[in-house]
């Protein structure tokens, strides 16, 4: 059990989630600032409700229990655009009307205010995932690794506070996806994040290096009573 | 919202109600009574009219329908289909009215048909005394509706037709050797005829209680019951009204009949059909079947395409003297004066064009912005109410809406006409952006959201650029709809309010052609401009990304 006073990191406190009364996930687990949880299960599991059910998009058909914590603040109830929670789909999802830089910059917070500052910040964090240079080009120009790349630094820019990554990797071809993998791991680390990963690839699970938590798609425990409980994942696992 | 859809309609059909049993306190009618009935039913002709009214549009849009249907289900994924829905695409923005003038220059007597025939083949000299126009069982009006529906209902099959996995149904059933037109009826059609019954239904409401066509195409002895009931509203004698607004009760029952009809007859066809699936016949030779559906078609396109070209040589005929094919002389001076005569009734087709689109387009945004923000799917509910004067014909609450706004004093403004057309333009703005919206990835709106960024700063800057060509597109079919309406015009705008289309229908029965022509022109061009904007626009304004260049 947790000590009560320790809540950093993503906390879903006995989430239950049902679909118009059926039970369909209940999960119970604590996600340290920079330590990675990965759900494993095959679709219909309801992993995508968890994850728009943390980030505030949970449709009006499904019912949700429990407690949803982020760093000690209660996030159930708060608008989605206040969450703080970056989210990472399976395709990039770069906006397709708007230039690479121009996606940077939808995400930057307007408390950087002045526009030379922007630019620069935008700039800076195409350097860092080796895309200096790629700012004036269209997405669709890109390849699938530089566009999941620039996805993720336009995640990071938004300044979150959790990630919540829906199979980003699946898209991307064996020889990119470990380095793309590698990176988002590495910077999740680096800003001390808490990341939610699910998928259903062995590999992301290993890499990733966290607890695993595995959903049955076909029985979803005992409802609600029976939580599944993976310990809590810390930073030093 | 509710009010503000349900609202004109209600008022509208009280307003028809009430007078229909004698009570218009504006004229001194205040005992209900059914003298009104009673006159309506001693009028000569009246079961001719309504059985006109039932069969020319009941007939006409099954006949669509059908033409549509067969020519889909053997051509769709074809080049000949990219083809032709590439001329079927611009038909959609050409008024009723005008579609009817120009098919009456065509077929007329003096028209260009028997021109082409003339004198060598027919032997006629003078323009023969046949009424291939207005002749009596409705077949020109029939084949007017047909003309001017089947590329709406085209379109909205076409529309049907683009959604996920539909190719691979074909080559699914392509593989359980099913021939190309057994997999459309039974795989494809069953998936999609939801989406297309509602433009189906309105399409019957609205032939069933058509006036402009009628007037240009339609029997006159006696008209229909919609263009009957127009000329008693309008008649000097005061009284008549009272008659008039018990026929618009009448012209509701027909159209509530014809809808109920094809209901039944959807619902045999479908019993049918099913009975078929188990069948196990994959009728593979369908060549013959293929190519039934292919010539219906090419007709329509080719007339529609014909009467329009000779719209615009009208436009420049000086004169043009039966039988000769072409003019003898042309001019462009009468067009210029036309034009200047015309030019206040362009002015206020525009302006109306223009507001109610803007209008009926932002109104449709703000609705399905609202809908997706509250995260919930679509409400049954409200989209039935928002195609109810759709599915109603015009005149059964526009009368009542005429008196509405001659009481409160806003009879024969733009105003008036403005609120009575968003009553029709906003259903198509909603029927025209409401599948585009719905089929936007919903994960770009949650990204954007994840990032801090508002409701409204998702919809300017994410939502409403990515769908920058369905919401042009929208706008362009809501001022297309705008300009073709004729009598929410004529009866809101008493005469004081005039646009082309209004113009256009009083001049096709007079003498003067080349004006005629010249109004239906300008017509056609007001949509056809907003269309071609609607193309362009955003291929300029995303020229340089290459996703935005695909049609969403």
């Amino acid at each position: 059990m947790r000590a009560k006073e320790d809540t950093s990191g993503l906390v879903l406190d006995s989430v239950c989630l049902r679909l118009e009364g059926a039970p369909l996930i209940s999960i119970d687990c604590q996600i340290r600032p920079g330590s990675i949880l990965t759900i494993m299960g095959e679709s219909g599991s309801g992993k995508s409700s968890l994850l728009d059910f943390i980030a505030g998009f949970l449709k009006p058909a499904f019912q949700a229990e429990g407690k949803l914590l982020l760093n000690g603040e209660t996030l159930s109830g708060r608008p989605a655009q206040e969450r703080q929670i970056g989210l990472m789909f399976q395709s990039p999802l770069l906006f397709p009307h708007m230039s690479v830089l121009q996606n940077l910059l939808f995400a930057l917070p307007a408390s950087i205010s002045t526009r030379s500052e922007r630019k620069d910040t935008a700039l800076k964090a195409l350097e860092d995932v080796g895309l200096a240079g790629f700012a004036g080009r269209d997405p669709a120009t890109l390849s699938g690794g530089q566009q999941t790349r620039v996805a993720l630094m336009r995640t990071l820019l938004a300044d979150p506070k959790a990630l919540l990554l829906d199979e980003p990797f699946s898209s991307l071809d064996q020889t990119r996806r470990a380095d793309v993998r590698d990176l988002v791991f590495r910077l999740a680390r680096e800003k001390n994040l808490p990341v939610l990963l699910v998928t259903h690839d062995q590999e992301d699970a290993a890499a990733a290096g966290g607890m695993i938590h595995y959903l049955d798609g076909r029985d979803p425990g005992a409802g609600c009573s029976g939580f599944a409980r993976p310990k809590p994942v810390s930073a030093q696992s | 919202m509710v009010i503000l859809l349900a609202g004109p309609v209600l008022a509208g059909l009280a307003g028809t109600v009430l007078p229909a049993f004698g009570y218009l306190p504006v004229l001194g009618y205040t005992s209900l009574s059914l003298d009104p009935l009673r006159s309506l039913f001693a009028m000569p002709g009246l079961s001719k009219s309504v059985l006109l009214s039932f069969g020319t549009g009941l007939a006409a849009s099954i006949l669509s329908m059908a033409i549509v249907l067969v020519f889909t289900a053997g051509w769709s994924e074809t080049r000949t289909f990219r083809r032709l829905t590439r001329f079927l695409s611009p038909l959609l923005s050409v008024p009723h009215a005008a579609a009817a003038i120009g098919l009456a220059f065509l077929i007329a007597p003096s028209g260009l048909l028997v021109r082409l025939f003339s004198p060598w083949a027919t032997g006629w000299t003078r323009p023969p005394d046949l009424l291939i126009l207005n002749d009596p069982a409705g077949l020109a009006m029939t084949f007017g509706l047909v003309a001017k529906e089947v590329p709406f209902l085209f379109l909205m099959t076409l529309a049907a037709l683009n959604r996920p996995h539909i190719k691979e149904y074909y080559k699914a059933g392509a593989s359980l050797g099913y021939g190309r037109m057994s997999v459309f009826f039974k795989v494809v059609l069953p998936q999609i005829y939801p989406l297309i019954r509602l433009p189906m239904l309105a399409v019957i409401a609205y032939s069933t209680s058509v006036v402009d066509v009628a007037q240009i195409l339609g029997p006159t002895t006696p008209p229909p019951l919609a263009p009957r009931l127009v000329a008693w509203m309008n008649d000097p004698d005061l009284s008549k009204r009272l008659m008039a607004s018990a026929g618009a009760l009448l012209q509701l029952l027909v159209s509530a009949c014809a809808l109920l009809t094809y209901l039944c007859l959807e619902r045999l066809a479908g019993l049918w059909q099913s009975a078929r699936y188990a069948s196990g016949r994959r009728r593979r030779h369908d060549a013959l079947a293929r190519q039934a559906g292919l010539y219906p078609m090419i007709v329509i396109v080719a007339v529609m395409m014909l009467s329009m070209a000779l719209l615009a040589v009208w436009t420049a005929a000086r004169s043009w003297w039966f039988p000769a094919v072409l003019p003898q002389k042309w001019s462009l001076g009468r067009m210029t004066d036309a034009f200047g005569m015309g030019a206040p009734a362009l002015a206020a087709t525009l302006a109306l064009a223009i507001a109610a689109a803007s209008i009926a387009t932002a109104l449709t945004l703000w609705l399905l912005d609202a809908r997706s923000a509250r995260n919930a799917a679509t409400q049954g509910k409200l989209n039935i109410l928002i195609f109810v004067p759709l599915l109603l014909p015009q005149i059964s609450f526009l009368f009542g809406l005429q008196m509405l706004f001659l009481f409160v004093g806003l009879s024969g403004t733009l105003l008036a006409v403005l609120l009575a057309q968003l009553v029709f333009v906003f259903p198509y703005a909603f029927l025209a952006l409401s599948d585009p919206w719905n089929r936007l990835d919903p994960r770009y709106a949650k990204v954007a959201t994840s990032m801090g960024a508002s409701r409204l700063k998702v919809f300017w800057q994410v939502r409403l650029p990515l769908l920058l060509r369905p919401v042009l597109v929208t706008f362009a079919v809501a001022a297309a709809v705008s300009v073709g309406q004729y009598l929410p015009t004529l009866m809101i705008g008493a005469g004081r309010v005039v646009t082309v289309t209004t113009e256009s229908v009083a001049l096709a029965s007079g003498g003067n052609r080349q004006v005629a022509a010249l109004y239906a022109m300008l017509q056609l061009i007001i949509p056809l401009t907003f269309f071609v904007l609607a193309a362009l626009v955003p291929s300029l304004v995303f020229r340089n990304r290459a996703a935005m260049r695909l049609e969403r």
